[in-house]
């Protein structure tokens, strides 16, 4: 059984990692639209492998976040990516099994899986 | 949708949109109802819009002229037998209830609700919130606020690290829940 005092442990572990950061300017933004087209079409578990994958691969440069409607509801899940300096990639109809290639060559190995983009959908 | 857990998620974000600081999220479990109620401190709604906000071409947002959220609830409550209750006072908050009778063919299940509370706390995480799901006598209880006594003031609910760790505790404790249910049954 867990119990919410073993939260300090990660306190303790992460406040000596908070430095290993990197400064926010050069941090990929990976993002999921999570209004009710995405919830519907699902993107709870498209964010949640998300999470766990950037979690597991320790990339400390990368933060994911929500959004609501992207606009294209139809694609949902919608997950965009934006690595600094460069043009935002959008990915459409997502899995849970599309996330570990994205994340392994997109945030890991800076190359854009176009088959899952929304330029190959359309 | 397809779980009562989603609809909790999408309900939610309205809050998260409204800038509510808190919001009580409540699923109450009986064999005559399933109740979900969302309470929220957010900036509510007049009276000319509450009426018309189960509308699914009423939207508060620019962008697009649909908001499909509490059409899609309202929808999936009266499929059950059920019902939908908003209560709003604007500057105050705003109150969302949705009664599915459980026994009724339509009615969803309840689903993750544990994936459901890891998902608002990372998309929101500096809103207070407090999560209760009963399930007959037996009862869990979440707030952010009792994490942050934990965590202390520097960290980031959002963090991959401890929003994976609530998600392993909330279904550790969603599953004492459903076991007690299984031992009623």
């Amino acid at each position: 059984m867990k119990t919410l005092a073993e939260l300090q442990a990660i306190r303790d572990k992460m406040r000596q990692q908070i430095d290993l950061r990197d400064a926010s300017d050069d941090r990929i933004r990976v993002v999921v639209g999570m209004a009710t087209c995405g919830i519907a079409a699902g993107a709870r578990p498209v964010l949640n492998a998300l999470l766990e994958e950037v979690n597991k691969r320790d990339l400390k440069n990368v933060t994911v976040s929500q959004t609501g409607c992207i606009g294209v509801c139809r694609l949902e899940p919608i997950v965009e990516v934006y690595v600094p300096g460069q043009e935002k990639v959008t990915y459409v109809k997502m899995t849970p099994e599309k996330v570990a290639s994205i994340v392994s060559e997109h945030l890991v190995n800076g190359r854009v899986v176009e088959e899952y983009t929304i330029g190959a959908a359309e | 949708m397809k779980e009562i857990a989603l609809y909790a998620l999408d309900i939610a974000q309205n809050s998260i949109t409204a800038n509510a600081s808190r919001l009580d999220l409540t699923l109450l479990e009986t064999p005559e109802a399933i109740t979900l109620t969302l309470a929220d401190t957010g900036k509510g709604m007049s009276p000319e819009l509450l009426a018309r906000v189960s509308d699914p071409f009423t939207t508060t947002r620019t962008t697009r002229k649909m908001g499909m959220g509490l059409p899609l609830l309202r929808m999936a409550v009266e499929q059950t037998g059920g019902s939908l209750t908003i209560e709003s006072t604007e500057g105050v908050g705003t109150t969302v209830t949705a009664l599915f009778h459980p026994t009724h063919i339509d009615c969803p299940p309840v689903g993750d609700m544990g994936d459901t509370i890891t998902l608002l706390i990372q998309g929101a995480p500096q809103l207070e919130l407090r999560y209760t799901h009963t399930v007959d006598e037996a009862c869990f209880q979440l707030t952010t606020e009792e994490i942050r006594a934990q965590l202390g003031p520097e960290l980031s609910l959002a963090e991959p690290e401890i929003i994976l760790w609530l998600k392993d505790y909330l279904q550790e404790q969603e599953m004492l829940l459903r076991e007690h249910k299984g031992m009623k049954a």
